[in-house]
């Protein structure tokens, strides 16, 4: 419900500033439902990023860009439509979701009841999570690095270098 | 320099709390939750609120560019030669079983070596994005 509420307030606030703050503080209600469904690694990563990094860089780029939207107001409809074309959707399939904590749900009868059952066994730690993420699927988490690694390298040729000698 | 003086105390209370917990969460990511991407977010942020309240400049004295520069590399580099170490041991491309006589202790010691990998890795993207979005234009710093 706060959730929701935040949502609809980010896009009616005119001001950037407000914007800002008021998604940081939407990331940091999105921690607190993740703490509740049990993902408390997500909920960390949401605080930290969704509420705290990724505020801190937006206001970053307010303090160069100025805090008022002086965009043109657009009243387009097909946005609106679309997206309440996809909300429908997704609620209409709602209801054959299984049902949450359900043993039964098709995700808890791939390959997870084999990870809880083998991870004390062949790896001898109690977290599965960091298990299947850092052992079972290594290679995947290599390449989230890289990944990080990349965006970080490309970050800093973008705005590093030349910039400088021009002040 | 004297404005928002609770805040900078605040703040440098807090600090070592945040940075501790970081290396908790890095170092315990085995058994509860968390690992080496929470950890280096929670480290990173640490360093961007110093950052943020005690300016720019400070915080690259502390930490200088070159040397986040380089463990951004590190990290990277730490993660991927596990797999070649494994590799020269006689195994496949990270495949843990070899970095110990035990499987289950190899197992144990690679991830811990490379959640240390993505950690650093993190952690140092993080502030090095930070930094050069702060570092630009007018001085944001306050």
């Amino acid at each position: 419900m706060f959730l929701l509420l935040t949502a609809v307030a980010i896009i009616w606030v005119q001001n950037l500033f407000a914007v800002v703050i008021l998604s940081g503080v939407y990331s940091l209600l999105m921690a607190g439902t993740f703490t509740i469904l049990d993902a408390v690694d997500v909920a960390f990563t949401e605080a930290a990023v969704g509420a705290g990094i990724s505020t801190v860089l937006l206001l970053g780029v307010l303090s160069l860009v100025g805090q008022e939207d002086r965009g043109r107001r657009l009243h387009t409809v097909t946005p609106v439509a679309i997206v309440v074309l996809a909300g429908l959707m997704l609620i209409y399939s709602v209801p054959d979701m299984p049902q949450f904590g359900n043993s039964d749900a098709p995700i808890h009868n791939h390959v997870a009841p084999d990870y809880i059952k083998d991870t004390p066994n062949l790896i001898g730690i109690p977290n599965v999570v960091t298990a299947v993420l850092a052992d079972y699927r290594g290679f995947d988490t290599l390449g989230e690095v890289t990944v990080i690694f990349t965006a970080g390298i490309a970050v800093l040729l973008l705005l590093s270098g030349k910039r400088r000698k021009q002040r | 320099m004297n404005e928002y003086l609770i805040l900078r105390v605040v703040v440098k209370v807090l600090i070592p709390f945040i940075l501790l917990f970081a290396l908790y969460v890095q170092a315990h990511g085995d058994y509860g939750p968390g690992g080496g991407f929470q950890a280096g977010v929670i480290f990173a942020s640490a360093i961007i609120l110093y950052g943020i309240v005690f300016g720019l400049r400070k915080a690259q004295t502390a930490l200088p560019p070159k040397v986040v520069l380089f463990f951004v590399a590190l990290g990277l580099l730490l993660y991927s030669s596990v797999g070649v170490i494994t590799m020269l041991l006689g195994g496949t491309f990270l495949d843990y079983s070899y970095l110990a006589h035990d499987s289950v202790h190899g197992h144990h010691y690679g991830i811990i070596l490379i959640e240390l990998g993505v950690g650093i890795t993190v952690a140092s993207v993080m502030i090095t994005i930070y930094q050069s979005f702060a570092g630009r234009g007018t001085k944001t710093s306050d």
